[in-house]
């Protein structure tokens, strides 16, 4: 039995996670449109490789990653592009982007698939290479390109690739779903990722509300006869955090600034396993995922396999979503989702959730009061900060104390947030802390290049005027040295010559 | 349609700064109750006088700064800030000492800062200590506990809160008093010398502070604060008073027993150190501030003036909570030095 550890802090908020009937998959209708848009990831856009007007199967790709940091997107079914423009998407700015729009024609016809069933024998690097070239990233919710973390370089050896089946958001059940309805697709992807990784071991780890999910996987194991170990720990928020359940798991801690391979893990979601096995052995993109659908204003709750790029409007019609007045629509979940500002905004590779709550169900928050600082945000902190005192700091926009109190080892979980008696909004507070001093980070350097220039020139024009002072002292020199030794002052000389000039002007013809 | 664009956490859990206050002005009811159960009704004409002041304070306080006043009644900061001083003042103590106490607790120990949560003092204990410099006679002259001297009737008890000085009453030393003017008794025969000194700790104070204890456990059980600072507190206390106890001498500085369930100790302990706003903030910090009040309670009480030194080691170490708060910073996430 792995010995389980406990985290600092964590908050049990009420789950709600029966409301979406976890382990069953709704099938809901197409969408007459398909909106892409290109950067579904963390990093770089996609660049599109189809024009507007093309007819594309399912499974083709509508735009090339971009670099090492970037993925492809590939079309989820057959279609004709509309446009390639800027479309709203689901994002906390609130902003656009570039976007691929699909026309669906109900066809969805598929390009030729071809899988690899001989994983085992080809080489990891390839096989990762495959990966990214399905357009995999983190499913997760950060959305990071899984191919480059399936490569962490020779000087970080991996040990043990870490399943991540914690879920421990409320009211989010789709990796729960996953993990009952593929579970022997997630144990063939938990091998071939750790295959491609060489970790002598794998681990998924599950809270233990979820003994359904347990089961399925455990089932699946025993089928597969993978040697594959599986560890339920106790529901607790946010014990899902990538650092926090390496720390559940193993004892240890990533060290700030550091990623996991830096002590031999790399944690994966169970999403991003099934998605890399249909990608291996099926040569499929990632074109689908499944998406919770949860909420009060919704009449028919349920997970469904959703195409990326569905818009989120027609998830929620399909659900039976009564929509309210003063309606917050939340991408992800309540803890760490944030609202959508236009229901127009498509389905991506991280979108695990879509919540249409009543307002009596999260109750919109109240007036803030006054930070008495009784230190219930920093018994919560999973992070072992200490909330009340980040928040005078940014408040007081101290960045050097803010620094201090390590402000960036701050997950943005909200657990402070929640327990906080006074109703401040820490977390907001915390972003702008962050973004403000990556601000001021930019503005220095930049500021410190200008300085640099401005030293630079003035170096370089000292330079050039001491040169100027060094040839007329030389000149100077050698004048005085011709006068002192041929006897003959160049001064005198001139005034001679001169003189002598006009004498001949002067004289009559 | 337009939606709403409101920043996560999205829930919220049902904790509310008026429902710690609440909890707080509760747990204050056994000690108060055994409090006029000994002494009579001054401290119950003491917390309603205060709380009257106070709301009155806060609310025209409020209104001047151009703030919602019943928004900042409502959080009920302002009642538990009068009701501890009050708790702290003598019962039958003339009403215009609670007035003055009230009006600087409230004006110059929360207000002057920018009120709830700003103050670096402990409000209640401000106005303690002005009190106790500039009426050191009214606020060392404590009433006898049920037992020597009959307990004052509620008409009595007004007439002698409003008009100090129309009726005779006797006052006198509490028990931490007679152990500091004690010059030649060893601490035993001490406590069999004066009638004052029955029980543990003082007739009536031991059972003062056993229900001020009592109310602390209850806020310790509703996770109010952590244990930290009044377990240090009392530890430490407890600490040097076996220290200078040297078997009972009349120099002794009292057993441990006496000095933690004497005074105002529990009441210190859960009720005013506990004061999250003026004291460090983590619980390592905690634990230095409590036990650094605990030592200088001690020192105070033996080698003082004094007749109770809770309230300067309060605000002496409130002094000290950034500096305490600068050296211990808990240890984040990520940067526990690796164990070799």
């Amino acid at each position: 039995m792995r010995v389980i550890h406990d985290i600092h802090g964590g908050i049990h908020p009420p789950e709600r996670k029966a409301l979406s009937q976890p382990g069953t998959l709704q099938s809901l209708a197409l969408p007459p449109l398909l909106v892409l848009p290109l950067r579904q990831h963390l990093g770089v856009p996609a660049r599109p490789v189809v024009a507007v007007g093309d007819a594309v199967l399912g499974g083709q790709m509508l735009a090339e990653a971009n670099g090492v940091m970037s993925v492809p997107i590939h079309a989820p079914t057959s279609g004709t592009v509309r446009a390639i423009e800027s479309r709203p998407i689901a994002h906390a700015s609130g902003l656009e982007d570039i976007c691929i729009e699909l026309e669906t024609d109900g066809q969805d016809q598929w390009v030729v698939l071809e899988g690899m069933l001989d994983w085992r024998d080809r080489e990891p690097t390839m096989l990762a290479e495959q990966i990214r070239s399905a357009g995999i990233a983190g499913m997760g919710g950060a959305g990071f390109p899984t191919a480059v973390k399936l490569t962490p370089g020779p000087q970080r050896p991996i040990e043990l690739l870490l399943i991540n089946g914690t879920e421990c958001e409320p009211y989010i059940t789709a990796d729960d779903t996953l993990m009952q309805c593929y579970a022997d697709q997630l144990i063939e992807g938990a091998m071939i990722l750790a295959h491609i990784l060489g970790a002598d071991s794998t681990l998924i780890g599950i809270e233990d509300n979820k003994p359904e999910a347990i089961a399925c996987v455990q089932a699946a194991v025993v089928k597969a006869n993978a040697s594959i170990e599986i560890a339920s720990f106790p529901t607790k928020y946010p014990s899902g955090g990538e650092k926090q359940v390496i720390e559940i798991l193993t004892g240890v801690q990533v060290p700030s600034g550091g990623i996991p391979a830096d002590i031999g893990i790399v944690c994966l979601n169970p999403g991003t396993a099934v998605a890399a096995r249909e990608a291996i052995v099926e040569g499929k993109p990632l074109t689908h995922r499944i998406v919770t659908l949860t909420g009060e204003a919704l009449s028919q709750p349920c997970n469904t396999l959703a195409c990326l790029g569905t818009p989120i409007d027609h998830l929620l019609q399909e659900a039976g979503w009564a929509a309210e007045v003063r309606q917050r629509v939340i991408h992800g979940g309540p803890m760490m989702g944030f609202a959508v500002s236009n229901l127009d905004a498509p389905v991506t590779k991280i979108t695990n959730c879509v919540l249409a709550p009543t307002q009596s169900e999260l109750p919109l928050p109240a007036e803030p009061k006054p930070c008495i600082r009784c230190g219930h945000c920093a018994e919560a902190c999973p992070a072992s900060l200490l909330p009340q005192q980040l928040y005078w700091y940014a408040r007081a926009k101290d960045q050097e104390q803010l620094t201090t109190h390590r402000l960036f080892d701050c997950i943005e979980c909200g657990a402070c947030a929640y327990v906080c008696p006074s109703h401040i909004p820490l977390v907001q507070y915390y972003r702008a802390a962050k973004g403000q001093i990556r601000d001021s980070e930019q503005e220095r350097k930049r500021s410190d290049n200008s300085r640099e220039r401005f030293e630079a020139r003035e170096s370089r024009l000292a330079e050039e005027a001491a040169a100027r002072e060094a040839k007329r002292a030389a000149r100077k020199a050698a004048a005085q040295q011709q006068a002192t030794s041929g006897g003959v002052d160049p001064v005198q000389a001139a005034i001679e010559r001169a003189k002598a000039k006009k004498a001949q002007q002067g004289s009559p013809v | 349609m337009s939606l709403l664009r409101v920043t996560s956490p999205h829930a919220s859990g049902l904790g509310k700064v008026s429902a710690v206050m609440r909890d707080v002005l509760l747990a204050t009811v056994p000690g108060v109750l055994v409090m006029t159960w000994f002494f009579g009704p001054g401290t119950l004409i003491n917390l309603v006088l205060g709380a009257a002041v106070a709301l009155a304070l806060e609310y025209g306080v409020m209104a001047l700064r151009g703030r919602d006043p019943r928004v900042a009644i409502s959080d009920l900061s302002v009642l538990v800030t009068s009701t501890l001083l009050c708790i702290a003042l003598p019962p039958y103590a003339p009403w215009w000492l609670i007035v003055i106490g009230v009006f600087t607790a409230v004006l110059l120990g929360k207000q002057v800062f920018g009120g709830l949560g700003y103050n670096p003092f402990n409000p209640a204990m401000v106005g303690y200590v002005v009190l106790l410099i500039s009426f050191p006679i009214q606020m060392s002259s404590w009433a006898l506990p049920r037992g020597l001297e009959p307990v004052p009737g509620v008409g009595e008890a007004l007439q002698r809160v409003f008009s100090p000085g129309s009726i005779d009453a006797l006052t006198g030393a509490t028990p931490l008093d007679l152990l500091r003017q004690n010059t030649g008794l060893l601490f035993e025969d001490l406590m069999m010398s004066r009638p004052e000194l029955s029980g543990w700790a003082g007739l009536g104070w031991f059972e003062v502070n056993l229900a001020f204890l009592l109310g602390g456990l209850w806020l310790l059980y509703r996770r109010v604060f952590t244990w930290h600072a009044p377990i240090a507190m009392l530890a430490a206390l407890g600490l040097c008073a076996l220290m200078g106890y040297d078997g009972g001498s009349s120099q002794s500085g009292g057993s441990a027993l006496f000095h933690l369930f004497s005074g105002a100790s529990m009441f210190a302990a859960f009720f005013i150190i506990t004061d999250p706003v003026s004291s460090a903030v983590s619980n390592r910090g905690r634990l230095i501030f409590g036990a650094l009040i605990g030592l200088l309670v001690y020192l105070i009480r033996t080698l003082g003036n004094y007749p109770d030194a809770v309230a300067f080691a309060v605000l002496i170490l409130n002094f000290c909570a950034p500096f305490i708060d600068h050296y211990t910073q808990p240890t984040v996430y990520g940067t526990r030095k690796p164990t070799p």
